[in-house]
């Protein structure tokens, strides 16, 4: 589905060249759910971006659904949900969600079609007629999911979606985000720097260290894929999450240079 | 002391009292245009008895009474200055200028070497003195009001200008991201999200131009105009020392001010209500 191999990218920047990723390499199977975990500067964005192409990167090969990944852009084969919601103020809950359909020249009926089936799938009906900064910033996350779903593309890329939520916000969007996982079947790579939050919600855990941003460990994990909160209290839950923390505490002391 | 300006005295104390009261009330019933209205009634009153109290030279202050005569008694006059002036001077400049420093500042938008030319040139405009510009735009263009609208069109080209390039400029990267990722074509992007979001900076040049255009087209009527118009009207008035007429001017020039920049304010409250500055 998601192929990355040896990737390397270098930012050039005014105080000299920034290694922000550094011999990638990385596949993700059609319905993973794949988190990238790792301390601020690990690259973890970076490499996100990279699929989605919106970052080049300098050196390696990457695919998207067996296209390199401006073509999978084009094809409009992933949504994308950004750290803030980045809604547009002078639309509406639905009018966001329209948003891609339009550029993407849907018809009238399928907009609304659409709309309404995102909607209820993120449960916001109700809101359809409220503007973003009427709502919750969990209520506008959700919208923003719900716009990154609106035109079925069979991947999902999401930034530290929840990362300006509090906890007990985030518990609840990550419960129901596993959910429309599960009914939805799509792929999702995730960034995150909480490690409660990339176990609960993976399969495939992939750990990340800064300067330069590399891989240092990728975990498959063992956990069921229905799972609820209370797998948090679980030896093996508890296991991964230690094996996370080891590989985030190797790539720190790790001398590179 | 004479009585007027015992009076003076104490609708001065009355009303500067009354204003207070009504500032410091709960009441929340009482229009909000009360205190500032008041104000100016008793500001009008004042000035009344003071000129007559004080028998102060009609040339130095006309009473408010006398220009409100002069002003009822030449309508005719007033509004074919108005029209002279402010529609057919100012408004079509202000038109002309801001549409075309609109689409200038597309067009730097969309190439970036534009930028780099059209900018400075857009600065070494505005800085031409307008007291210069004037009679050469009066050869080029002639005594009526299409000198007037050059003038004006100068004027208001480069803070437009400057404005819509900010605005287009500053669209959040996030955001500009997300239309990157649904592949939207360059007008895709230019119609859904970067005007909408140049929005308050495009109004607030439309709101700065206003005053500016009128100021721009009552000014260059000094440096010749025809027989009309509220520039000429001014500097001909004062020539024979009718200092009402004068004030009736520009009571008119400060009326059609007001309501010309409430309307943009007012359309703008309806066009960005998302915006922060907006919102309570």
């Amino acid at each position: 589905m998601i192929s990355v191999s040896n990737v390397n990218l270098t930012f050039e920047t005014n105080d000299g060249p920034v290694n922000a990723l550094r011999d990638v390499s990385l596949e993700v199977n059609e319905g993973d759910f794949v988190s990238f975990i790792g301390p601020s500067g690990c690259g973890k964005t970076t490499l996100l971006r990279v699929i989605a192409a919106l970052e080049t990167p300098t050196e390696g090969k990457v695919t998207v659904n067996n296209m390199i990944p401006d073509d999978a852009r084009k094809a409009r084969e992933y949504g994308y949900v950004f750290q803030a919601a980045g809604l547009y103020p002078w639309r509406t809950v639905s009018g966001n969600i329209k948003l891609p359909l339009e550029i993407m020249g849907y018809s009238a009926s399928e907009k609304e079609d659409r709309t309404r089936k995102v909607i209820d799938l993120v449960e916001l009906n109700g809101f359809e007629k409220k503007f973003p900064w009427q709502l919750s910033g969990g209520m506008q996350q959700r919208a923003s999911i719900a716009r990154a779903l609106a035109f079925d593309a069979n991947i999902l890329l999401m930034d530290e979606p929840f990362g300006a939520l509090d906890e007990i916000v985030r518990d609840r969007l990550n419960g129901e985000l596993l959910n429309l996982w599960g009914r939805t079947g799509k792929t999702i790579c995730f960034v995150t720097h909480s490690i409660p939050e990339a176990v609960f919600l993976s399969t495939k855990i992939v750990v990340m260290s800064p300067r330069p941003g590399r891989i240092t460990d990728i975990i498959e994990s063992p956990l069921p894929n229905n799972r609820d909160l209370d797998i948090r209290d679980s030896q093996e839950f508890i296991k991964i999450a230690q094996r996370v923390r080891e590989g985030l505490k190797a790539g720190q002391t790790e001398d590179v240079f | 002391m004479n009585i007027f300006l015992l009076l003076f005295f104490i609708i001065w104390l009355g009303g500067w009292w009354i204003n207070v009261r009504i500032s410091n009330s709960q009441n929340v019933q009482l229009p909000r245009f009360i205190v500032p209205s008041l104000f100016g009634i008793v500001v009008l009153l004042m000035w009344e008895l003071a000129v007559i109290g004080l028998q102060i030279n009609p040339i130095l202050l006309p009473a408010p009474s006398a220009i409100a005569l002069k002003f009822s008694r030449s309508l005719d006059i007033l509004w074919i200055d108005f029209v002279q002036t402010l529609v057919k001077g100012a408004l079509s400049g202000y038109i002309l200028g801001c549409s075309a420093a609109f689409l200038t500042a597309i067009a730097i938008d969309k190439f970036n070497f534009l930028k780099r030319g059209l900018l400075p040139l857009g600065n070494f405009i505005s800085a031409l003195p307008i007291v210069g510009m004037a009679p050469i735009f009066v050869m080029w263009f002639g005594f009526d009001w299409q000198s007037k609208c050059a003038i004006v069109v100068v004027m208001v080209y480069f803070p437009m200008l400057v404005n819509s390039v900010q605005g287009l400029e500053l669209v959040d990267p996030s955001r500009q991201d997300l239309m990157r990722t649904y592949s939207a074509s360059y007008t895709q992007t230019l119609i859904k999200l970067r005007l909408p979001s140049a929005m308050p900076f495009i109004f607030n040049g439309l709101k700065i131009c206003s005053t500016l255009a009128l100021i721009g087209a009552i000014v260059a009527e000094f440096f010749g105009s025809p027989i009309k118009g509220m520039g000429f009207r001014i500097s001909s008035e004062v020539g024979r020392f009718a200092l009402d007429m004068v004030w009736a001017e520009i009571f008119v020039a400060a009326v059609a001010g007001c309501l010309f920049y409430g309307l943009i304010a007012l359309t703008e409250k309806r066009i960005t209500f998302w915006h922060p500055s907006q919102q309570n």
